[in-house]
């Protein structure tokens, strides 16, 4: 489904991603970790086609197409969706009319009619539901003044909505209380098929307690150093990211 | 001979023609006398610092219009809010169209100036208040000296007038440029409630310039929603000054939606002569090409316990400019107000400037002031987000700029102009919104 290989990436003159690999199959859930500043932000950002990272070597390919040259809202078409580690609030566009657009606008790139009202009134009933999100938090305007936890739940609830092939949860369980978490894992767990694949972004294990990995790679200094199951996850929980960088450096 | 000149020499002409009372009379000969001192506003004069008239003064406009076209309803439909029952007063060419028209003396009066001008019924009333409002300066005083026909609107005591009215200056004016200077007076006694539509709109690719007076008296408790359309052609500029004065506990908003034009300049005047008044003015701003758009607004608060609320949002492309110059006064009498003021701006452009300038003037020691002036540009953390949600950049920017200017839009209490100002919007950011916010 999506290929890495030997990604280079940075701001400007500052080198970031130096040469990721990374190959995610249909129906797998990786996990990517690493301590801070190791790049995995930059990396699920280069992913969803931010453009103000500079991919300067390497190809992303996604469904055999080469993504490089694709805009954000190109790649989201195809299929890829990055849930964002800081959501962003928009006042004046409530979650409903969010989420409609950004529907009907991938219908629409994909020579669609946009979604009959009452199929989209039950598709929003279902998923709010499985997110276990109240109505009334829908015609709210987006993000604005969301809880840390009502902003991930929200951004689950849109992956709910879009159904995406690959998902990446960039640092989703930060800012949940355990509850949060429970409903926002259960809600990735419940979308998971045979047919799409996840990645997540985390900084603890805490959150592949209940998202289970297949793989999981560290990041460290803008590559991946180690790769291996989950058990490497309970690893860098008791151990931390130290012993990692030593391994590295001899 | 100078635009000046030409109005000063005319003004002989028009002063033979008119046939008014001598109150009228004599309020016209002195405001031709002020305007003579005075002449037109230049950039040197602290408030007409970032507009220039220059340009547009510079056409030979034709003082006196013929009214040269009659206007078929079903062709003019489209400027009209249509969709609701409305009263109607029609000017084409600054001459009363009674085809277009739909007035009443029903209970209420809503006519033409030039009667209330000259029927010895309406001199109490005209005595009263007609000039009692306006400002002595030059372009105000301009328009007095030639006022002689517009909307007058005067609701007694206790009465909610159900249909909205609308008033709407036509100019078709085909082989000349025109200057017209309509005068409004609306007078609502205690208790009433209107609610007013004003539009000028020019069907010709001749230059059109309007410098429009429309006085508002608001009495004890009264409301009164004032909406201000403006999406007129290339070729024409808009001098609109409005003075507001208030008693107490009466409530006034105008709203300005200001999408066409050449050069449109607001002077909003708001005068608080009560306690417990609540004054609202907000406007949205969406321009492009070389356009202009000058918010020139005061509120004066004279007495205790008041309000005001200012919110104009402007978006500017190409080599657009606008101004934002509000100005709120409170007296020393004018203890416990609160007066909120905020002017936000969007410029997708680089050739495109906004001059903005908060001015309080505060006198009293026990008052809520606040003012908040931004400039920016889009969001893009904003749009990523959206656009990797599958929103496309043109359609992201443009719900993020239609967000930007909703709270203003929120106000508004007739649907269908709500309707009208969010299609307008979408037509100026060059997309189809589908979606209501």
């Amino acid at each position: 489904m999506l290929k890495i290989e030997n990604l280079h990436a940075g701001v400007e003159d500052k080198s970031i991603l130096k040469g990721i690999n990374l190959e995610v199959k249909p129906g797998e859930v990786h996990a990517i970790m690493g301590p801070n500043g190791s790049g995995k932000s930059t990396l699920s950002s280069v992913i969803a086609g931010k453009e103000e990272y500079e991919v300067s070597e390497g190809n992303i390919v996604f469904e055999g197409e080469d993504i490089e040259e694709l805009a954000a809202e190109e790649r989201a078409h195809k299929g890829i969706f990055l849930s964002f580690q800081y959501p962003v609030e928009i006042p004046g566009v409530s979650v409903t009319n969010f989420v409609k657009t950004a529907i009907n606008e991938t219908r629409k790139a994909k020579g669609l009619e946009d979604m009959p009202a009452k199929d989209m009134l039950k598709l929003i009933r279902e998923k709010s539901d499985l997110l276990e999100i109240d109505r009334k938090f829908l015609s709210r305007s987006l993000n604005e003044g969301f809880s840390g936890g009502e902003k991930k739940r929200n951004e689950i609830f849109q992956m709910a909505m879009l159904e995406p092939k690959l998902a990446i949860l960039d640092e989703t369980d930060s800012g949940l209380d355990i509850d949060a978490l429970r409903i926002v894992a259960n809600g990735v767990n419940k979308l998971k098929s045979k047919d799409n694949a996840v990645i997540v972004i985390t900084h603890y294990q805490r959150l592949l307690d209940y998202i289970v990995p297949d793989f999981v790679h560290v990041l460290h200094n803008g590559k991946i150093v180690k790769s291996g199951t989950k058990e490497l996850a309970h690893e860098l929980e008791e151990k931390g990211y130290d012993w990692i960088k030593d391994e590295v450096n001899v | 001979m100078s635009l000046k000149e030409k109005l000063l020499s005319s003004f002989i002409v028009f002063e033979n023609q008119a046939e008014v009372d001598s109150y009228v009379n004599e309020v016209r000969n002195e405001a031709i006398k002020t305007f003579e001192e005075k002449g037109f506003p230049t950039k040197k004069d602290e408030a007409w610092k970032y507009t220039s008239l220059n340009k547009i003064l510079k056409e030979d406009y034709s003082v006196f219009p013929k009214q040269e076209n009659a206007l078929e309803y079903k062709d003019v439909k489209k400027y009209f809010i249509h969709d609701i029952d409305t009263y109607k007063i029609v000017f084409i060419d600054g001459k009363y169209s009674s085809h277009l028209s739909e007035t009443t003396h029903d209970g209420i009066d809503v006519c033409l100036m030039s009667a209330a001008l000259t029927k010895p019924k309406y001199r109490l009333v005209i005595e009263n208040y007609f000039n009692k409002a306006s400002n002595k300066d030059s372009l105000s005083s301009l328009n007095t000296a030639f006022s002689k026909e517009g909307a007058y609107i005067h609701i007694p005591k206790g009465k909610v007038v159900e249909k909205p009215i609308q008033i709407i200056h036509f100019s078709t004016g085909d082989e000349s440029s025109t200057m017209l200077q309509p005068r409004n007076l609306i007078v609502v006694e205690e208790n009433s409630h209107v609610q007013i539509i004003e539009r000028h709109q020019s069907l010709t690719s001749n230059p059109v310039l309007t410098n429009s007076v429309t006085e508002v008296f608001a009495k004890k408790r009264a409301i009164i929603d004032y909406y201000k359309i403006q999406n007129d052609t290339q070729a024409s500029s808009l001098i609109d000054n409005t003075f507001i004065k208030q008693k107490q506990e009466s409530f006034v908003s105008v709203h300005t939606f200001s999408f066409g034009g050449k050069l449109t300049r607001n002077n909003l005047n708001f005068y608080q002569e009560g306690e417990r008044i609540d004054s609202t003015l907000k406007g949205v701003t969406i321009i492009g090409d070389k356009q202009h758009v000058d918010h020139n607004t005061l509120v004066h608060h004279i007495e205790p316990n008041c309000e005001s609320h200012q919110d104009y949002k402007g978006i500017f492309a190409d080599s657009s400019t606008g101004v934002f110059n509000g100005k709120v006064v409170v007296e020393k009498e004018a203890q416990k107000t609160n007066a909120f003021q905020a002017n936000n701006n969007i410029l997708i452009s680089d050739k495109a400037a906004i001059n903005t300038k908060p001015q309080l003037e505060i006198f009293a020691d026990d008052v809520k002031c606040s003012h908040g002036c931004t400039i920016g540009q889009l969001d893009e953390s904003a749009l990523f987000y959206m656009r990797s949600r599958g929103i496309p950049e043109k359609e992201a920017k443009a719900l993020l700029m239609y967000a930007f200017s909703n709270n203003v839009l929120s106000s508004v209490k007739i649907p269908e102009i709500k309707e009208r100002i969010t299609k307008i919007i979408a037509k100026q950011l060059g997309v189809n919104i589908g979606f209501d916010l």
